[in-house]
């Protein structure tokens, strides 16, 4: 076992660790169909401490998406211990899950912006909800979109934009409240390459400006190796390899990361030669 | 004047006369006011009857899965029975609340009862379609269900209920014609007590040029304000 992988494994023990901001314990979740019955996550341990960006990688079905449903709750977990900062989200009440809710900020692969409403519009939502004033509401949405280059389309509807700015307001909308957690599910997954970059860039920028916690999940072993700084590794709900993203990449041990670094490696050496041709 | 005695161009040439519209004119009063009614009646009853359908359904906001279901079976019930049933189902009740079993007031309790599971039933599917991916992203955002409805679902369904509005409408004016035979008036009444009783077929050509240019007016300016607003939302 190389040092890393012991690193790692120590790591992982210290699950109850007083730093780590977000700590997922024991999660169970499984789905009933008429026919069968999926078992989705088998028993999850996560931490994840302020500040960080921690990404987790899987292919499709291994539960990823679950995952992180389960932590602003959209998904009821069987059994577990979901905590952010201080709450304890699986004994929330409704209410207050509500307001729970309001300081999670989530985007989506498909950004879900409202077409009935103007960017600006779909930056207030959120803070409508939480029963901002008007002046409050309009000085809030403005440095939002200052803050994702989209000053100049405050008046557009999201059917006017493209992807990647559509995913930009999907983010201002996501931190117009100032969450303290920040989910990303998928969300470059529908961007071309370049775009993916510009979002992911942004991500990394509002980390350092506003030192935001960002859990972030992806197929995508490049954006991970771009953007997060730990990294976790989900294989049929089961987290099989965690740990810095540097560690994992140069030495992976479970079946899965060693795939992701060989698909990643494949893709970057056609890449090059491509590259190399063209010039 | 009818088409036994007299060439079919004289016919409709007094179909335009002035003794023909005596006749009609005040129908058309009658019919816009039963249609009006019927119409404010329908927008609030059905929007609020279809929206209860879409949030209590097994998949809804907050299922009520034994409601849903006796409420539906209500919903169908007066949906599978013919518009003329209802009227005449109705006329007793007509008689208890407002005292007679006759007039546009009267018949507007038949018209509502046949209308609003219909237009309920629109509405349930408009809502139906704005993807699950706005709800969720609502949701995540700590949406209560009121707001959820009034800030998301109904303004994002928007183009839709605006549609599905038309098509009651316009089912509102046909019923409305249908209740005229049964003592409420209207151009429905016009038609048959002068056009078919009576053989006036000019007064019938009349009547149901009126009808056909009422449905005309409502279809082409539902279908253009929906068009309005999706293209203002730059949706097409």
């Amino acid at each position: 076992m190389s040092y890393a992988a012991s690193h790692r494994s120590k790591e992982s023990e210290n699950i109850s660790d007083t730093s780590s901001f977000i700590t997922v314990k024991d999660l169970y979740k499984t789905f009933h169909t008429p026919e069968e019955k999926v078992e989705v996550l088998k028993g999850i341990n996560l931490t994840v401490s302020k500040g960080d960006i921690f990404g987790i990688i899987g292919f499709s079905g291994a539960g990823k998406s679950t995952l992180i449903r389960c932590l602003n709750r959209m998904e009821i977990a069987d059994s577990g211990v979901i905590r952010i900062g201080e709450h304890q989200i699986q004994d929330l009440p409704k209410k207050e899950l509500n307001l729970y809710r309001q300081k999670i900020g989530m985007i989506f692969q498909h950004f879900n912006l409202f077409d009935s409403r103007t960017v600006f519009q779909n930056v207030a939502y959120p803070l409508e909800i939480a029963g901002y004033s008007k002046k409050e509401i309009k000085h809030r949405v403005e440095s939002m979109l200052e803050l994702v280059e989209l000053g100049d389309k405050i008046n557009s509807y999201p059917g006017q934009l493209s992807g990647g700015q559509k995913q930009r307001v999907g983010i201002a909308r996501a931190l117009a409240n100032q969450p303290d957690v920040l989910l990303s599910d998928e969300a470059t997954s529908a961007l071309d390459p370049q775009t993916t970059l510009s979002v992911l860039d942004l991500l990394k920028d509002i980390n350092r400006k506003l030192g935001l916690t960002i859990l972030l999940i992806t197929h995508e072993l490049d954006v991970i190796k771009y953007t997060c700084n730990t990294m976790a590794v989900l294989e049929k709900g089961l987290i099989v390899e965690k740990g810095p993203v540097r560690d994992i990449f140069f030495n992976p041990t479970s079946e899965t990361a060693k795939l992701f670094v060989k698909i990643n490696a494949n893709f970057s050496a056609k890449q090059w030669v491509f590259e190399g041709e063209a010039i | 004047m009818n088409l036994h005695n007299r060439g079919g161009f004289e016919v409709i040439k007094s179909a335009f006369g002035p003794e023909v519209w005596a006749i009609v004119a005040p129908a058309i009063l009658d019919t816009l006011y039963m249609t009006v009614l019927t119409m404010i009646f329908t927008l609030v009853l059905g929007l609020f009857l279809g929206i209860v359908l879409m949030v209590t359904a097994e998949e809804g906001l907050q299922p009520r899965p034994l409601f849903n279901k006796a409420l539906g079976a209500v919903v169908n019930v007066l949906r599978s029975l013919p518009s003329m049933i209802l009227i005449i189902l109705t006329l007793p009740l007509s008689r208890l609340f407002i005292g007679k079993a006759y007039g546009p007031e009267a018949c507007i309790f038949a018209l509502v009862v046949s209308c609003v599971p219909m237009f309920a039933r629109l509405v349930e599917s408009s809502i139906l379609e704005v993807s699950k991916g706005k709800i969720e992203a609502a949701k995540a955002m700590g949406t209560p269900n009121i707001p959820l409805i009034t800030k998301v679902l109904i303004p994002e369904a928007l183009p839709s209920l605006i549609r599905a509005y038309t098509i009651a409408v316009i089912a509102i004016i046909s019923v409305t014609a249908l209740a005229g035979s049964f003592g409420a008036g209207g151009l429905g009444d016009v038609a048959v007590r002068f056009g078919y009783s009576r053989f006036k077929t000019d007064i019938l050509i009349a009547a149901v040029l009126v009808l056909v240019i009422l449905v005309q007016v409502v279809q082409f300016i539902g279908d253009g304000l929906s068009k309005y607003i999706t293209k203002k939302r730059f949706l097409i």
